[in-house]
């Protein structure tokens, strides 16, 4: 455990205190992926979300006549999931390691009951977790803007 | 004493050689040489007026090796001058005025991080400032490329992105915005690159260029990073026409782009960019 509360010091954890670390170190482990592993799957429970430490994990939902359809890279110090936050607790997408990945896992469950039990844990969770998502959001929103598009602006070359 | 070139008179040079560079065949580069003589050297930044006789002058940035070489020109068919380049071929001759702008300031990197975050066609002019540093690999700390294009088809340079990814000394990442089927590397936007080179923010210099939505976004993840604005240059885009400051075309607020740029630190034309109707 304390190899994991270890990995969560630096990263979006950092600014924590060392007890809310602890707490979180309890409902983690260390997780590795093989190239290609499925790591969450769309539909199923949501009752984990992940810190990558090393690698990197594609995010990608299946498409008729596509096939899988990569549509965000998640690195190392990067959280994964936050289906586990909001009802219906569900994936939303898949994920597979698109290489060797090492991630410390969390169970979702445990974390809730902390953050139930300690609300200051709970708000200090929420708010990375808010970050997190906004961040993403406005990736996707650039994302959108296309803006290597043909018709994007006059370039010099 | 012979006079001064003329910067507004074309020289004749001969298209020796057309590559196209994405799958569409949209973008292409042009390796020229002269009619007669030498072209002069450039620096890492710095662009050509290239001139399709009967469609038009286009600024193009040069894309080839400072340290010498053939002259290189990589040329996105987005208007009627470059449509009508994309149809030229071997054997052609265009007319070459140049090179005009301010260079990309390199050695401000000597001793530190260099970040070259490139999106789109926007990896050209940039490329002579790779091979420049690389060139002279021992001045720099890190050198990186961050790259984002829109697919992977429209990656440019490709095998020679994969030759850089096994050179010693040079990390390179490189991100689609929109995944295809065989693409097994990154999807997702630029910044998230910036997020992942955990390079350091007191000690580095980063070089931008592509279209000017995503250097601004690009800018402000390296600021949120600590990086100062006088340490963020980045090509600037206008619709340049003489080259060296005579007509305005290019005008940018108090700037002009061919004469005091096109290569700029944030802080000088940031407040610039958010302004709608300049």
């Amino acid at each position: 455990m304390t190899a994991v509360t270890d990995e969560l010091r630096s990263g979006p954890f950092a600014g924590m205190s060392e007890a809310q670390l602890h707490r979180l170190g309890a409902c983690a482990s260390l997780v590795r992926y093989a190239a290609g592993e499925a790591v969450i799957a769309e539909g199923a429970a949501a009752d984990r979300f992940f810190l990558i430490l090393e690698g990197e994990v594609a995010l990608s939902a299946h498409q008729p006549h596509l096939g899988r359809v990569a549509l965000e890279s998640i690195g190392a110090g990067d959280l994964l999931g936050w289906s586990w936050l909001a009802a219906p607790r569900v994936w939303q997408l898949d994920a597979h390691a698109a290489g060797p990945v090492t991630t410390v896992a969390f169970d979702a469950a445990c974390v809730r009951r902390a953050m139930e039990h300690d609300h200051e844990l709970g708000y200090q969770l929420l708010q990375r977790f808010v970050g997190v998502i906004a961040h993403r959001l406005q990736a996707s929103r650039l994302q959108r803007l296309d803006v290597y598009a043909p018709q994007g602006g006059p370039r010099p070359t | 004493m012979s006079a001064a070139p003329d910067p507004l008179l074309p020289r004749p040079c001969r298209i020796e050689r057309v590559t196209r560079e994405t799958g569409g065949g949209d973008v292409f580069t042009w390796e020229l040489a002269p009619l007669d003589g030498e072209l002069p050297g450039f620096r890492p930044g710095q662009f050509n007026m290239l001139y399709a006789f009967g469609a038009g002058e286009s600024a193009i940035s040069i894309s080839g090796d400072p340290g010498g070489g053939p002259l290189l020109h990589t040329i996105r068919a987005a208007g009627r001058v470059t449509r009508a380049m994309r149809d030229l071929s071997r054997g052609d001759v265009v007319g070459v005025r140049g090179p005009f702008g301010e260079p990309w300031p390199l050695a401000r990197a000597h001793g530190r991080d260099l970040l070259v975050v490139a999106g789109g066609i926007g990896l050209a002019p940039l490329r002579p400032v790779l091979l420049a540093a690389l060139r002279e690999r021992d001045r720099f700390a890190r050198v990186l490329l961050l790259y984002g294009a829109r697919t992977p088809a429209d990656v440019l340079y490709r095998q020679e992105i994969e030759a850089w990814r096994e050179r010693p000394g040079l990390e390179v990442a490189v991100t689609v915005d929109h995944d295809a089927p065989g693409w097994n590397g990154s999807v997702g936007v630029v910044t998230r690159l910036i997020e992942r080179a955990g390079f350091d923010p007191d000690h580095s210099l980063a070089l931008l260029c592509g279209p000017e939505v995503m250097m601004r976004f690009a800018g402000r993840s390296l600021r949120e990073r600590g990086m100062a604005t006088t340490d963020i240059w980045l090509s600037m885009e206008r619709n340049m026409a003489c080259g060296v400051g005579w007509c305005g075309h290019c005008q940018l607020g108090p700037l002009l782009v061919c004469r005091d740029g096109p290569v700029f630190p944030l802080d000088r034309v940031e407040p610039l960019m958010g302004v709608k109707q300049l």
